[in-house]
């Protein structure tokens, strides 16, 4: 598969040191030679707990190799925040989308298959199918 | 008819409440919420007022939609994009027009509200800042007085409620008897309007 470009992959969690070990998290997991571009944004600008909408449109470009980006969230002002931004049309990549995903299972899950070369659909539903998996 | 000028005062207006209250939202945040409400809003309506001074937006839409923009960059909590996405969806409402009326600017509010719905997936009921906002919308086609009187009736009628939204949520009875710490900033927002409208000259102070 030449040139093919791999879906982006942005990690947003209330906490800066979650969303790092997430991302190393999923990369580690995913396996060696996996060249999933992915990025954590963590926290608040000043390294506090809460949500930095400059954090995740840096992390969002970071990531954006032209097919598309897929951001995973925690819970509340993650959520929020990342709609609003899609709302606004010019602040995040495009062809970036919300994911409905469990944040850590669904990171690996769409980590996993964005290093297949799989598209920003399939690495969405990737990450969603991830709810079904269930612990007993 | 209201002009660029009066929506860069509410803006200041409601900065000036926020930082006035900002103690008194925390405090509210603090049985229910993480306790930041008021040093996030304080943060995020400092930030309005400093870029609607720095680039001066000239139609009333411009001067809402640049301060929701700027409450979603700088507020970091919830809050944050729930007001910005007031804001800024209030003022595409208002589209380019150099002056809007009373009546324009309370239909624009009723999108901006229904945004904010949309967007939290709140309902009135379940104890958050639309059960201040949309009492508000519905009253402001009477008059700002009536609109700020509703918001904080609709503030403190939150106090029985049980918390169906947010962070409150979670702790499902026991957030009952705590008076809703966005819907009071909701009603705040909203009295600084009137404020606005009430004193044209004197707004600021």
């Amino acid at each position: 598969m030449p040139d093919e470009k791999l879906v982006g992959i942005v990690l947003v969690s209330h906490s800066a040191a979650v969303a790092a070990s997430v991302a190393e998290l999923a990369k580690g997991l995913a396996g060696a030679g996996a060249d999933v571009p992915v990025a954590p944004a963590g926290g608040t600008e000043d390294g506090g707990l809460g949500t930095s909408a400059e954090l995740i449109s840096a992390a969002a470009a970071s990531v954006d190799r032209g097919a598309g980006v897929a951001v995973l969230t925690d819970l509340g002002s993650a959520v929020l925040t990342v709609k609003a931004l899609l709302a606004e049309g010019d602040e995040l990549p495009r062809n970036t989308r919300l994911v409905d995903a469990p944040f850590v299972e669904g990171a690996v899950a769409a980590v996993v298959t964005a290093s297949t070369g799989a598209d920003l659909a399939a690495v969405a539903a990737a990450a969603s199918e991830a709810y079904a998996y269930r612990k007993e | 008819m209201l002009d660029a000028d009066f929506f860069r005062r509410w803006m200041t207006a409601a900065a000036a409440s926020v930082e006035r209250e900002a103690e008194r939202l925390t405090a509210l945040d603090s049985p229910i919420g993480d306790a930041d409400h008021g040093s996030n809003l304080r943060r995020g309506f400092a930030a309005v007022v400093a870029v609607l001074e720095k680039d001066a937006p000239d139609t009333p839409g411009a001067v809402l939609v640049l301060a929701g923009r700027q409450l979603i960059s700088t507020v970091g909590g919830a809050s944050g994009p729930l007001y910005g996405t007031l804001l800024r969806r209030t003022g595409k409402a208002l589209g380019d027009a150099a002056e809007v009326s009373e009546g324009q600017l309370a239909d624009a509010l009723r999108a901006g509200v229904d945004a904010v719905m949309t967007l939290g997936g709140a309902a009135p009921g379940d104890k958050t800042m639309i059960d201040a906002l949309v009492p508000a919308v519905d009253a402001l086609g009477e008059s700002f007085a009536a609109a700020r009187s509703a918001a904080e009736e609709g503030a403190l009628a939150t106090t029985p409620l049980q918390a169906r939204k947010g962070r409150a949520s979670y702790l499902g009875e026991r957030s009952i008897g705590h008076q809703d710490p966005g819907a009071t900033s909701a009603a705040l927002l909203i009295a600084a309007l009137a404020g606005t409208a009430g004193h044209p000259e004197a707004a600021d102070a």
